[in-house]
């Protein structure tokens, strides 16, 4: 079974968020990481390695710094890697992203491709099932619980209220939620193996039916007319009373506020 | 594609188990506005099995049209019979504007509609205004009007981005629930029903469905609550929440917790707020002995009112806090619950 794994760098948004004294995000000094619903999504794949001897390739879009991420997964078990990279993919919105790496998928055989849900980044929920349907094949988003039965994936489909236990003929394309499974760490022989590994680079000619005006800002459809680091809102009142003047404290504002 | 041909705003109305979800009635709300701002009107388009009789609900709420694909191969959601059932009726209609709910189906529907009618799509609105692009006119750049302007948080919270779809159509958002407004129900309005079968033969994109599991809804969700009492390490212990419940259930709101809690065991991963849980924007949130870490706020901070309960008075919450108290939560909230249900029974 050949299965192609989405990874994606983003920045570490958790634990490491830092801003500016104005209350700005301070992304330069916010560590790149692989995102974690991704993550999940290379385990859930490299589970499926370890069951039925799958080939892993994992590939993703980006600056050539997003190596890092590319060899972080080989340490944790990857068999190949891909670097989709060019200057004119520069500015892709998810319609321009999910058009790319699907150009990109072409070159490649695989039974399985599996996507996190969405990264912390743009949390847009949107390339991996843009991904199948430029490929034309069955996706199923949201999969909490995936399994193998010959030539179908069974997969638990997450909704709010329910699950739905579906059944797609290979190859599909799957987006994983970060609560598939807990992802392994890389071993010390995997790091130093992952350093030496090959990484292969794919540009704009690599990509196969894809018209250059799809591509990069110009190929999206979204143009962001303004974007701002969220000033946060600033503190408010803070009262130091016995217990029961705060309650008549808190009580005061619920009324002031029409809550009750 | 000549955008000029493309009218009208539609609401993408989801359904499960023939049972409207209310994000659609709130997008009905919101579609009027924008069909005011552009002189047009709002369609509501509803896909599913045996549904015709949800339409009168929909005129009730701001559709001025429903168009109606009802058809067997739609009676559970599944990504590609509603995939070409949406695709087809914007191909067919031409909408200038789809919005369609951030849920767990329109966040699967959106990317594959927008993908197979190539336009834009613009995730998890908080805010849809009509307005120009570029927002001021630039030398040597056409500026439009009457874009649809979506903003949407990103980078967790951290970061808020407008974005317009200028040259593609329809303009497609999904919108987060909670956030816009249904109108008060209209209770003898009409509108025009129109069918529409594009016709459903399964191909190689089709999935099946082997079995629905309802999860039992002991935990509700706590992204629907209007208020929530939340509890963090401060609490003490599970054996404490109690006091959380108590105020809850008297001011008809959920209990949420925050990480620290989840990870000691003493609360289901369901009700975590924050970075790694649940984005929430109640009207009221109380954070009940929670410090206040920066991944907690940028689950919560959305909230309208902050009410932070903490002992120590250097407790990062204060700092997002509308109204801060220093003090024991043990001795004020059993206090609040009590004065809350004389209130309401005083009220009643």
């Amino acid at each position: 079974m050949k299965i192609i794994v989405c990874i994606k760098q983003v920045p570490d948004t958790k634990g490491g968020v830092q801003f500016n004294p104005d209350g700005t995000l301070n992304r330069g000094a916010m560590l790149a990481i692989m995102n974690p619903d991704d993550k999940a999504g290379l385990e859930a794949a490299l589970r499926l390695k370890d069951q039925y001897g799958a080939e892993v390739t994992v590939i993703t879009m980006g600056l050539p710094k997003a190596k890092d991420v590319l060899v972080e997964a080989m340490a944790m078990g990857a068999d190949k890697s891909i670097l989709v990279t060019d200057r004119m993919l520069g500015g892709a919105d998810t319609w321009a992203t999910s058009t790319t790496l699907a150009g990109a998928i072409r070159n490649l055989e695989y039974d399985l491709i599996i996507t996190g849900r969405q990264a912390i980044d743009g949390d847009t929920a949107q390339v991996g099932p843009q991904i199948s349907e430029h490929l034309h094949i069955p996706v199923i988003s949201y999969t909490q619980k995936l399994e193998i039965d010959g030539d179908y994936v069974i997969a638990q489909r997450q909704y709010e209220d329910r699950y739905h236990i579906v059944k797609a003929k290979m190859p599909c394309l799957i987006t994983a939620l970060a609560e598939l499974n807990e992802p392994r760490y890389m071993t010390p022989g995997g790091i130093f193996a992952a350093y030496d590994a090959e990484i292969t680079e794919f540009n704009r000619q690599h990509l196969i039916d894809v018209d250059d005006a799809d591509l990069g800002l110009k190929g999206s459809p979204t143009k962001i007319a303004k974007a701002s680091d969220k000033v946060r809102k600033g503190a408010g009142e803070q009262v130091n009373l016995d217990p029961e003047a705060s309650v008549g404290y808190i009580l005061e504002k619920l009324k002031e506020k029409h809550v009750i | 594609m000549n955008l000029n041909e493309y009218k009208g705003v539609y609401v993408y109305v989801q359904q499960v188990d023939n049972k409207i979800d209310g994000v659609a009635l709130e997008l009905l709300g919101k579609a009027k506005d924008l069909a005011k701002d552009l002189n047009t009107d709002v369609t509501a388009v509803l896909l599913g099995s045996d549904v015709r009789g949800l339409t009168k609900k929909l005129a009730q709420y701001g559709a001025d049209k429903v168009i109606l694909v009802d058809d067997p191969a739609l009676k559970d959601y599944r990504t590609e019979p509603y995939t070409h059932g949406l695709s087809s009726v914007i191909n067919a209609f031409k909408p200038d504007i789809v919005l369609v709910g951030a849920t767990a189906i329109g966040r699967d529907l959106g990317p594959l509609v927008s993908a197979r009618v190539k336009t834009g799509l613009t995730a998890d609105c908080t805010q849809l205004d009509i307005g120009d692009f570029p927002l001021k006119a630039m030398e040597g750049k056409e500026q439009k009007h009457n874009q649809l302007l979506m903003t949407r948080p990103a980078f967790g919270g951290n970061t808020i981005a407008t974005i317009a779809c200028p040259d593609n159509r329809p303009q497609m958002a999904t919108v987060r629930p909670g956030v816009m407004q249904k109108i008060d129900k209209i209770a003898d309005a009409q509108a025009e029903i129109i069918e529409f079968n594009p016709g459903f033969e399964e191909n190689a994109q089709y999935i099946e469905i082997l079995e629905v599991v309802k999860c039992i809804s002991d935990t509700v969700d706590i992204m629907d609550a209007n208020i929530l009492v939340s509890g963090g390490r401060g609490v003490g212990g599970p054996e404490n929440f109690y006091i959380l419940e108590e105020l809850a259930e008297a001011v008809g709101g959920e209990v949420s917790c925050s990480r620290a809690v989840v990870d000691a065991g003493w609360k289901p991963k369901d009700l975590q707020v924050g970075q790694t849980g649940k984005t929430v924007r109640p009207n009221v949130y109380f954070a009940v002995g929670i410090s206040g870490a920066i991944q907690h706020v940028a689950g919560m901070e959305e909230a309208d009112i902050i009410i932070a309960i903490n002992k120590d008075e250097t407790a990062p919450i204060f700092d997002v806090a509308d109204y801060g108290i220093v003090g024991d939560y043990s001795k004020i909230l059993p206090m609040l619950t009590k004065n809350l249900k004389s209130y309401a029974a005083m009220e009643a």
